[in-house]
């Protein structure tokens, strides 16, 4: 019980932290639907269409890698100082913190979803809730990623740079702006083994089966289950990192 | 028989070398014990081994060597023990900031388990004892450095402790509000029998710990009540302050063969007898001096006398490196 009042307890300060920013709160989802809808607009509604599934992950990748963030700041300010010497086991501690972020970036990602259909998408029911289920585990996965790259960081700035050489083109290679199927073959390899590529195959699947591009690809079975697994190695991975740093 | 509420055995420490500094030791087969109820001071220069010392009794970091008990509980092999036991109020605020005080002290209780009715009853104690009821719905950012230290304090002590950890807890407050923290400490000692064990380069605030340490450059150079450790000393300290400072001293060694020490302008010298010896270097210099004081060792006093050299220029030099 004490387990899970804990990350309850880190979990919400992630809510209060995000929700009372509002710089942040359309600081994370304006930017990505300004790509769409100027990019979308030039390219005409087929790419609007098409785009909509990467920009929906983009809104995750900003918003759920961009909490982690705050790790660097909670070490600096001596916040998370307090927090490991607390009896609170360290894999709480990281589920606190990636639940909390991930919470935010899927919220901010729904905020997007309910569009789908205003875009001409031929989503039902059913469709839109395989569509939060992917969303649901990219956000997870996404800050999983965040989670380990800022724990091993001592600065904001050198963060960013890892976002910009690293996030951004994982993002870029998945789909997310041009298909596997159109791609040349070492990039369809990379697209392969690029787990941000099954989010976005994922809820291109779930909202446009037909016209996705991406059906040879993977089916949304398979990308569910590719989403699950990598979440589930990249939080293991993320209560190890931290629980040698702490013992150091 | 109970065990004591703090053991070090032998406790050494070396920070590995990084790309930009060689390796450091930081704490040198340290050894001391802290009986229950204590209010404990580890007195030393910055750099001199207290914060690498607070780490391990805090369970920050693990010591390269010997070992230390918190209760008879080892901090590394049982660290989820000995976190339960402690209150740690470390030198770096552990705020957030852009949470309220209330919110900052229910989370931190939360972390020690406590929740619930019994969680609202306790932050509303804290909150009154401490003089931050009015404070509590504001942001923790926009307090005083003093009410963010009581927050701290506050927060710390909501699950209990029995031991209390402070790391430099008077850094950066002003007279006042340090007056004000040793009245809630020594109220802490008195109503719950509390241990507190901190940190210091006060010398004024050592002098208010029942026993303490002195720790220069990672080694233990002395221990004991600061009455015990001042009368190893004897004798009298007597300062004189002159517009020549300098002359006066040169004048004074001439005269009556003693070399005063200068420190900071003033002129300080050790001997017996401090009453007898002023009027004859006043009679001695007259107009050369501006004041004349008296005073028993103190605990500065010690330090030079055990390590040769004074407490501040350790850390000048600290600085410069």
């Amino acid at each position: 019980m004490n387990f899970l009042l804990a990350v309850a307890s880190l979990w919400e300060r992630e809510m209060k932290r995000f929700f009372r920013d509002r710089a942040r709160v359309v600081g994370a989802i304006a930017p990505p639907v300004l790509f769409w809808f100027l990019i979308g607009s030039g390219l005409g509604p087929k790419v609007l269409q098409y785009y909509f599934s990467g920009t929906l992950v983009l809104i995750v990748l900003f918003t759920a890698v961009f909490a982690t963030i705050s790790i660097i700041d909670d070490r600096k300010e001596g916040f998370l100082q307090s927090v490991l010497v607390s009896p609170a086991p360290r894999l709480a501690v990281v589920m606190g913190k990636v639940l909390g972020a991930a919470t935010v970036g899927f919220v901010e990602g729904l905020c997007f979803l309910v569009f789908a259909r205003a875009v001409g998408l031929p989503a039902g029911l059913m469709d839109y809730l395989w569509a939060v289920l992917v969303l649901a585990l990219c956000a997870l996965g996404l800050t999983g990623i965040g989670f380990c790259i800022a724990w091993s960081m001592e600065s904001t700035q050198g963060f960013h740079a890892v976002m910009n050489l690293f996030l951004i083109p994982l993002w870029m290679l998945s789909g997310a702006l041009f298909p596997a199927a159109t791609a040349p073959v070492w990039l369809r390899w990379v697209m392969r083994v690029n787990p941000v590529t099954y989010a976005v195959v994922g809820l291109q699947e779930a909202l446009s089966p037909m016209r996705a591009g991406g059906a040879a690809f993977a089916s949304l079975s398979s990308c569910l289950i590719v989403l699950a697994g990598f979440s589930a190695a990249i939080l293991a991975f993320s209560a190890w990192l931290a629980g040698t740093a702490a013992a150091g | 028989m109970t065990a004591p509420a703090v053991a070090l055995k032998a406790v050494g420490h070396v920070y590995p070398a990084r790309k930009k500094s060689p390796a450091r030791e930081a704490l040198k087969a340290v050894s001391f014990e802290v009986a229950a109820g204590e209010i404990f001071g580890v007195l030393g220069p910055n750099g001199g081994g207290k914060s690498t010392l607070f780490k391990i009794l805090s369970t920050a970091l693990r010591p390269s060597s010997g070992a230390a008990e918190v209760f008879g509980l080892d901090v590394i092999k049982d660290a989820g023990a000995v976190r339960r036991r402690l209150g740690v109020v470390f030198q770096s605020p552990s705020l957030d900031a852009k949470l309220t005080v209330r919110e900052n002290m229910e989370q931190q209780g939360r972390l020690y388990g406590v929740r619930g009715a019994e969680l609202a009853k306790r932050v509303a104690e804290g909150l009154e004892r401490y003089g931050l009821a009015s404070r509590a719905d504001d942001y923790a950012g926009a307090l005083s450095g003093g009410q963010k230290r009581r927050v701290e304090l506050a927060k710390s002590l909501l699950h209990r402790p029995d031991l209390i950890l402070l790391d430099e807890p008077s850094t950066g407050l002003d007279p006042g509000a340090r007056r004000d923290l040793w009245d809630h400490l020594k109220d802490l000692r008195a109503a719950r029998s509390s241990t507190i064990l901190l940190t210091t380069h006060y010398m004024d605030e050592a002098e208010n710990c029942s026993r303490l340490i002195l720790l220069d450059e990672g080694r233990l150079a002395a221990q004991g009540t600061p009455a015990a450790l001042k009368s190893e000393i004897g004798g009298d300290v007597i300062a004189i302050e002159s517009a020549d400072p300098a002359g006066l001293g040169a004048r004074i060694k001439e005269r009556f063969g003693v070399s005063p020490a200068q420190v900071d302008g003033v002129l300080r010298i050790e001997r017996e007898s401090g009453h007898a010896f002023i009027p004859q270097v006043v009679e001695a210099f007259p107009g050369e001096i501006r004041s004349v004081s008296l005073s028993k060792p103190t605990l500065e006093d010690v330090f030079m006398h055990r390590t040769g050299h004074r407490f501040w220029v350790k850390e000048e030099e600290a600085h410069k490196a």
